[in-house]
């Protein structure tokens, strides 16, 4: 038996009987079965599908969906110190405004014309972001921080015409699977080991791994485990002198206060402004950017849109349109176009833009400045809890990780306890990176006060003397 | 006073917004601030270094050049860009052909913004992610039973990421039988989406395109001869975006697994397909929805967005991990496709965007089976109404099937009103913006010549229709009466006509506000 609708939905205007049948008597027909007259009837469905019924009302529905979400305990009910990769900053409640704005929420594909605020906006997000990474060329957004990586990585091949990547072990890998799904099989990747005691880079080992073939050096600043990349200089230098291209990731909230990773050389940069501005959004607020110098060179590589000032038929007025278009699939290229492009996270983009508007070059200092001393402050802490340390030495943004070897308990435990306690304890390094050891990466941002991180202390201490494990 | 005259629904006294607002950085006053940042507690400060930890080399020795503005200002400027972007909220929204832009109900936006959504960190215990696995859990349930397949992921991030996932799933499936060497081949269409071609091409594909035979379906005989021992896949979209649904489906789908290959939907037109016909039943392998598109989440300008990938059975061992599942009594990440050691990678961080799945679930749950079914009947009723209104114009015509239904779009040609009038496409899409309205044209190249592209959804109203045709009509007879006028527009959007002559050269172009002032400046 077939279904025959939902008639006078609020969402269906001409779900009203008496319109629907005007309109169908308009183009010949008696009833909305007659249409699809082109579907072959042996694949037609005959049955209803089975999804439970409509709720009767947006209030039930509201109450329903509100239900669900009360079963979840967010970073708001509990005490949270997860970072990798999805940060949980403050945001202005000017973000939240703009993100909301029914006119960019709900626009997509119009033109520099009647899209003229879209554009612009997402000119202003490349300018904004160029000024933290001290480059000239950023693109529209893409999915997020792994892809910006993925996608960097093969313009720095093509830029070197060269087939051949390398990887640091200690990165992410989620987002070294992600690189892989991307690039395979066109591209190759070597991973350069991690040196166990400091958890950097093993140049000697990058210098054995780097040869004519290699296109591209990746790394990060600060890296997945959160330290300083000291020897970014050296890596870059020596990537150059093999003649690849050097890509490094950066966290663009640290940018207040660390350097751009052109500073050292990074021919094209990459990372995730989900720090800036958006909610977490359990991993929906990803949103990943690249950036280069104006070079053609690179900027013709680029898949992504990417949106310049543009003049118009009236003396001295301006607008925004898409710079070299046709190196796009949007373009007439198609398959030999430049990877890819489409629906990525450009909402994200410009709440990233009113972000860094709204903070201003003080306010990027000084919240570089409050996450490092109340991250300085957790390590500090934590670290003096009898049987756990520092697992490596080198200086750090705003994640450390914490070894628990030698407290007899292992991560899986301890964040289990925690958990009892009203905290999200530290990311379990302990599964991805065996070498460790029992290890957890604990973030600490600007969100947190001293009694925050005092609480944290206390309970661990608590925890660890086996009183609550 | 006289009566109000409403019977011209033509909106001639139309402008946008126009507010000239300068860029950004231009707004700085040196000492404003946006907003105040809280300092680190003076016994922390104590007890810490702070950036004085941070290496010299590594240290920033300058303050990055942002603009330094006031709140109320920085407010004033993107209230006035989002005045100046012709959202779905303010406009009769049909001419955004292939887009399937809906109305995104605001329930549905006030609900994702809670806490308990926002605020959830991906990487959480799944003891307190039990609400959001429960909804990515039950719409990936959905999914299955409104394409008839077996399991999705959500992770892509939008329709081409999830073309790129079907992609990766014919990869790992022939890398599986190691024939992923020798099965390289994935065959496609000219009126397929550009990224149908171009995503599967980043997987190392060599992309095979069938042109139309005279009713608008993928030629048969072309695609008997372009399958060979080659062909990994057949990606296609149904319709496509001519409107026009092939009958003989089944007759590729079978011919393809006849000789080894695997089917992919493109199902970024399923708005017109829901409950009436389905991907497996049509032999379709693996196919993708976009929650943007046709499930009603809001499109963002751009995304955030997902494109959820289905496979069939015996592909699901290579969906990238994790799954959600539920073992009776609650919600878990199930890994063991990690394990495979020729499944697909990950394709997005964490578990994509759920809060963009949230929204479709709010949306499927707010209608129901009978509910989705009539979006789909209402989106075709709606797209055969505009069609029939529009073919009756002598000037415009559209190829393929003369006399016969379109689903849920249609792109029909202007090639009689430039012939006549000297007016193209590209004119009336500038000249329709005058009236607060989108036009579409077609993606590139242009296999219709002078093609318009509009697809009304379930959306508008018929006095919306109505007044969307009437705009059209009044803007094609003023390519009879005013060509030079109308080939001026747009008068009322933002700005004037775009002279885009420098956007190819890199010495005028100009991506950023910096690279704009070291040229002009």
């Amino acid at each position: 038996m077939s279904v025959k609708g939902f008639k006078s939905h609020p969402y269906i205007p001409n779900s009203v009987p008496e319109v629907e049948a005007e309109m169908l008597r308009e183009i010949g027909l008696t009833s909305i079965e007659e249409l699809h007259e082109e579907v072959p009837q042996e694949i037609v469905l005959k049955e209803n599908m089975n999804i439970p019924e409509a709720f009767g009302s947006e209030y039930e529905l509201r109450r329903h969906v509100e239900g669900l979400l009360k079963k979840n305990k967010s970073c708001a009910d509990a005490l949270n110190f997860l970072g990798a990769g999805c940060y949980q900053h403050y945001v202005p409640a000017l973000c939240d405004e703009i993100a909301s704005k029914g006119e960019f929420l709900t626009a997509y594909g119009g033109e520099s014309y009647n899209d003229f605020g879209r554009f612009q906006a997402l000119f202003e997000f490349e300018s904004l972001v160029a000024e933290m990474v001290d480059m000239e060329v950023v693109n529209v957004p893409t999915m997020d921080y792994s892809q910006a990586a993925a996608t960097a990585i093969r313009m720095a091949c093509r830029v070197a015409e060269k087939r051949i990547a390398l990887l640091p072990e200690s990165m992410d890998p989620d987002k070294r699977e992600i690189i892989r799904n991307y690039c395979e099989p066109d591209l190759d990747f070597v991973i350069v080991k991690a040196d166990p005691a400091t958890g950097r880079m093993d140049l000697n080992d990058l210098k054995a791994k780097l040869n004519a073939e290699v296109g591209a050096v990746y790394f990060e600043n600060p890296e997945y485990l959160g330290m300083f990349e000291i020897d970014a200089q050296k890596i870059s230098d020596m990537a150059h002198a093999a003649g690849a291209q050097v890509v490094c990731g950066c966290d663009p909230i640290s940018l207040g206060v660390v350097a751009s990773p052109r500073s050292f050389g990074a021919d094209i940069i990459c990372g995730d402004v989900q720090s800036l501005g958006i909610h977490m959004n359990y991993g929906g607020g990803q949103s990943g950017f690249m950036a280069t110098m104006d070079d053609p060179k690179y900027v013709l590589e680029f898949p992504s849109r990417l949106f310049g000032i543009c003049q118009t038929s009236k003396e001295g007025e301006y607008a925004f349109a898409d710079v070299a278009y046709d190196r796009t699939s949007f373009g007439h290229l198609r398959d030999q176009a430049k990877e890819y492009v489409g629906t990525q996270t450009a909402l994200w983009g410009i709440t990233a833009g009113v972000y860094l508007a709204t903070m201003g070059p003080k306010g990027m200092q000084e919240v570089g400045e409050t996450i490092m001393r109340n991250a300085q402050y957790a390590a500090k802490k934590l670290a003096q809890l009898p049987g756990v340390s520092l697992r490596f030495a080198d200086p750090f943004f705003e994640e450390f990780v914490l070894d628990f070897s030698k407290t007899g308990k292992t991560v899986t435990q301890i964040n289990k306890a925690l958990l009892a306690k009203n905290i999200f304890g530290g990311k379990d390094l302990s599964k991805e990176f065996e070498w460790m050891g029992e290890c957890a990466m604990y973030c600490v941002t600007e969100i947190h006060t001293k009694e925050d991180i005092d609480r944290l202390t206390a309970e661990l201490a608590c925890i660890l003397e086996g009183g609550e494990a | 006073m006289k009566k109000i005259d409403r019977s011209n629904p033509v909106r001639t006294g139309f402008h946008q917004a126009k507010w000239d607002e300068p860029v950004i950085f231009e707004l700085t006053q040196p000492g404003e601030r946006g907003v105040l940042v809280n300092k680190a507690e003076k016994a922390i400060c104590e007890a810490t270094e702070g950036t004085a930890a941070i290496p010299a080399f590594l240290k920033r020795e300058q303050a990055p050049a942002l603009p330094e503005i006031s709140q109320p200002r920085v407010l004033r400027h993107y209230a006035r860009l989002a005045q100046e972007t012709l959202g779905t909220d303010v406009n009769v929204e049909i001419g955004q052909g292939t887009c399937t832009v809906k109305y995104s109900p605001k329930v549905n936006e006030q609900l994702a913004n809670l806490p308990q959504m926002r605020e959830m960190h991906p990487l959480q215990d799944e003891s307190t992610a039990q609400g959001i696995m429960e909804i990515l859990y039950k719409t990936n349930q959905y999914f299955c039973e409104i394409s008839g397949m077996d399991a999705f992921t959500m992770q892509p991030g939008g329709g081409s990421q999830a073309i790129l996932g079907m992609a990766s799933l014919v990869y790992s499936y022939f890398k599986s039988r190691g024939e992923e060497k020798q099965r390289n081949e994935i065959i496609t269409t000219i009126y397929s989406h550009p990224s149908d071609a171009a995503a599967p091409h980043l997987k190392g594909f060599k992309i095979i395109y069938l042109h139309p035979d005279k009713d608008g379906y993928p030629d048969f005989e072309a695609f008997k001869a372009a399958v060979n021992e080659h062909t990994a896949a057949f990606f296609v979209a149904n319709p496509e975006d001519t409107g026009v649904y092939n009958k003989n489906v089944l007759k590729f789908t079978s011919y393809m697994h006849e000789h080894g290959g695997l089917c992919g939907y493109d199902q970024a037109n399923a708005n017109g397909l829901l409950g009436v016909t389905r991907a497996r039943e049509a032999g379709f392998d693996t196919c993708f929805f976009n929650l943007h598109k046709t499930f009603s989440a809001p499109h963002g300008c751009g995304g955030p967005a997902c494109g959820a990938v289905g496979c069939a059975d015996f592909l699901e061992p290579f969906l990238p991990a994790p799954i959600v599942r539920f073992d009776g009594e609650k919600y878990y990440y199930d890994y063991e496709n990690a394990k495979n050691p020729y499944g697909m990678h990950k394709i997005r961080e964490f578990n994509g965007a759920a809060q963009v799945v949230l929204k479709a679930y709010a949306w499927i749950r707010a209608l129901g089976a009978e509910g989705l079914y009539q979006a789909a009947k209402t989106a075709v009723l709606n797209n055969n109404y505009l069609f029939k209104k529009l073919m009756e114009l002598p000037f415009v015509d559209a190829p393929y099937i003369p006399g016969k239904q379109r689903i849920e779009q249609c792109r029909y040609t202007l090639e009689k009103l430039l012939e006549e009038t000297g007016v193209g496409t590209a004119d009336i899409q500038r000249r329709m913006m005058d009236f607060g309205m989108h036009y579409w044209t077609s993606h590139h190249p242009y296999y219709v010549p002078e093609p318009m592209t509009l697809e009304p959804t379930e959306t508008p109203s018929k006095a919306d229709l109505d007044e969307y045709i009437a705009t059209l009509k009044y803007v094609f007879n003023e390519a009879y009466t005013d060509p030079k006028y109308l080939k001026a527009a747009p008068h009322s959007s933002v700005c004037h006509q775009l002279d885009e002559s420098n956007m190819d050269d890199p010495e005028q172009w100009a991506v950023t506000w910096r690279a704009y002032r070291k040229k002009y400046q």
